[in-house]
């Protein structure tokens, strides 16, 4: 810097160290992909959610479509003279291809057959077509239910536990949230069945309240409560304290205070945590329909797999899917009409 | 400009002088004594926030607070709006010992806290409400109270829809609303831009002008101050005490022109050397910072200044 001292105005040496930084500024452009984006336009978004449909099902296709991916088996068309394969039967390739060596061998009709995926994975076209039918037709075999009533009895298993555990668990919650002295009361014994697994009280529900609907509604009771409770209550303990001490200054105490105030201020997070809760209830639904009398869409999905009927499996997995996100996108939209001073929380 | 006496503020024409008296001749509205808060660290420790606080304020004065920040000034109105319990020492109100929040005392924080599920008339209804109002009784008193801060056409509209300054606005009249003895502000236009700010200060004066109110103001804008307050009350920091009490010497009516006039300059003059000490250690001065610190990257010739 002894630069800056001796040389004139008229003719400055440029220091070094100005060529280095000053003259040529860091102007490589780097964009980020990760930390906090802008947000996407509407198009990009919307047809970056079909593309996360879109890639999985490419992948499924691939594997089914494409004959040399994957393929560890050889469904037979014709058995030849080998006695013990029928056609449609599926043998792995080496004893199919022993099957063919030993027939040249003994001049007799080699078995044909073309290269097949393992039973449990149909190909994209035939769920398809499984769905279609499982939702349109009636099945033919069986004591076999069709699958709308089904579906029709786990949604009303679904809303029945998920209802009756929201009754309890939201007041609950919100007072383990407004009052501290509530909260060290409950909060520990219920943090402490929360890590009991659910199905663990089934044969118990059983002994209690029969083998039909009962045991399967409190077995989603069971699976929902506890979590619910903590959830709200941790929710509503974030509520805004500016908004309460105002609320104080104007006068609101007590169950006022909690009704007019703190319910309401954090009413759009309440909703999106009822929500989420909601998705956790499905996840409990075939296990509590597998306790008792096997019942709705566990029935329908544990029968199919007996008779071996895959794609017909999972058409109805898809069906819990579609039912599940739908549901769940149907709330968020009227969410957004609630709530309109809250758009990025509901 | 000519450099003022340091005592300057001190000089009060006739008209400042008769107001003043007038002001102490009303009742006393807030009695302040011997109030001091001591906050707990978690290691065991113990922060003076407050110490030995006795101010009193007649009806219908306005008070401002100022004080470098750590002085406790928002401690001081949070105590005062019964947000906080104090330490040591008494607040009385109209001679009543304050004792949690109340209704006697509004106030107005320095974050929106509308409530923003309810309609500008509900937010203001609010406290009307909570004290026993029927509700139509309420909205048509809300109502009232939107018009003094010129909102009135605004009254289904939702606080999101509305401007910093409008909300704050419309926080003003849900606190005027249960008609408060004392009216407790928290730096509430700190979060307004500058021209807000300035718009906000004349309302709030003409507010204050047509109801009967007594102004506790918190600001940490020493223009703010002087341009509001009858008197100042200048806190200290570590720990909070009071440094001085200001009357303000600028003549009523306020208007933004008197930010160039003597009595103006003096008082803010009196603020900066309370508040910034000239030995200061945060007040690094431009020409103390060496010239070597940063490498020269530009050309000679091609100067700024």
């Amino acid at each position: 810097m002894g630069g800056i001292a001796s040389s004139t105005p008229t003719e400055a040496p440029r220091p070094p160290i100005a060529d280095a930084f000053g003259m040529s500024p860091m102007r490589r452009k780097r964009r980020s992909w990760f930390g906090v984006p802008k947000p996407l336009g509407r198009r990009n978004a919307l047809s970056l959610t079909i593309l996360s449909f879109i890639l999985p099902l490419l992948a499924w296709s691939a594997v089914s479509y494409v004959p040399f991916l994957w393929h560890p088996l050889i469904q037979v068309s014709d058995p030849g003279a080998v006695d013990y394969l029928q056609p449609g039967m599926r043998v792995d390739r080496e004893t199919f291809a022993t099957e063919v060596a030993a027939a040249k061998e003994a001049g007799t009709a080699p078995p044909q057959g073309i290269p097949s995926n393992p039973v449990y994975l149909p190909a994209p076209h035939e769920v398809a077509a499984a769905f279609w039918t499982a939702i349109t037709t009636r099945p033919t075999f069986g004591d076999a239910i069709p699958l709308p009533q089904s579906l029709w009895h786990s949604i009303q298993i679904i809303f029945w536990g998920f209802t009756i555990s929201s009754i309890l668990g939201v007041p609950l919650g919100v007072f383990c949230g407004t009052s501290p002295v509530f909260a060290r009361i409950v909060e520990p014994f219920i943090e402490f069945v929360r890590y009991m697994p659910a199905p663990a009280f089934g044969a118990l529900m059983v002994a209690i309240l029969g083998i039909y609907d009962g045991p399967k509604i409190a077995i989603i009771i069971i699976g929902t409560f506890f979590q619910q409770v903590l959830v709200i209550a941790n929710t509503t303990r974030r509520v805004d304290g500016m908004l309460i001490e105002a609320a104080l200054t104007l006068g609101a105490r007590n169950l006022r205070l909690v009704r007019r105030v703190i319910v309401p201020a954090v009413l759009p997070q309440l909703y999106r945590d009822q929500r989420i809760l909601l998705g956790w209830a499905w996840t409990y639904l075939i296990v509590a329909e597998l306790i008792g009398t096997s019942s709705g869409i566990t029935f329908f999905i544990t029968q199919q797999a007996r008779y071996q009927h895959f794609e017909n499996v999972y058409a109805a997995i898809l069906i819990i899917g579609i039912v599940g996100s739908a549901t769940d996108i149907v709330l968020a939209l009227i969410g957004r009409r609630l709530f309109p001073w809250a758009k990025e929380e509901a | 400009m000519t450099a003022l006496p340091d005592t300057a503020y001190h000089h009060q024409s006739d008209a400042v002088q008769a107001r003043f008296a007038r002001i102490k001749a009303r009742d006393v509205a807030l009695r302040v004594q011997g109030l001091g808060k001591v906050f707990r660290t978690p290691k065991g420790g113990e922060t003076i926030a407050l110490r030995g606080i006795d101010i009193e304020t007649h009806r219908r004065e306005f008070l401002c607070v100022v004080g470098p920040s750590g002085c406790g000034k928002s401690t001081f109105v949070r105590i005062l709006a019964g947000l906080e319990t104090a330490s040591s020492g008494t607040v009385f109100v109209d001679g009543q010992p304050v004792n949690g929040p109340g209704a006697d005392r509004g106030m107005v924080f320095q974050g929106y806290t509308l409530f923003p599920w309810l309609s500008v008339l509900r937010n203001v209804m609010f406290g009307l409400e909570e004290n026993g109002e029927s509700r139509r009784t309420a909205a048509r008193e809300a109502r009232e109270w939107l018009s003094l801060v010129g909102l009135e056409f605004f009254a289904d509209s939702y606080p999101h829809q509305l401007s910093g300054g409008m909300k704050q606005r419309v926080a003003i009249a849900r606190a005027l609303a249960t008609r408060p003895r004392i009216l407790l502000m928290d730096e509430p236009f700190s979060a307004l831009d500058a021209q807000s700010r300035a718009r906000m200060q004349a309302y709030l004066i003409e507010i204050w002008k047509k109801i009967d109110i007594t102004i506790v103001f918190i600001t940490h804008d020493l223009d703010e101050a002087v341009f509001l307050a009858d008197r100042i009350l200048v806190l200290s920091a570590h720990p909070g005490e009071i440094a001085e009490l200001i009357e303000v010497p600028v003549s009523r009516p306020r208007s933004q022109g008197q930010m160039l006039e003597r009595e103006f300059r003096a008082t803010r003059a009196r603020l900066d050397a309370l508040i910034h000490p000239p030995d200061d250690e945060d007040d690094v001065k431009p020409a103390a910072i060496k010239p070597s610190i940063v490498t020269r990257l530009v050309a000679h010739g091609d100067e700024v200044e």
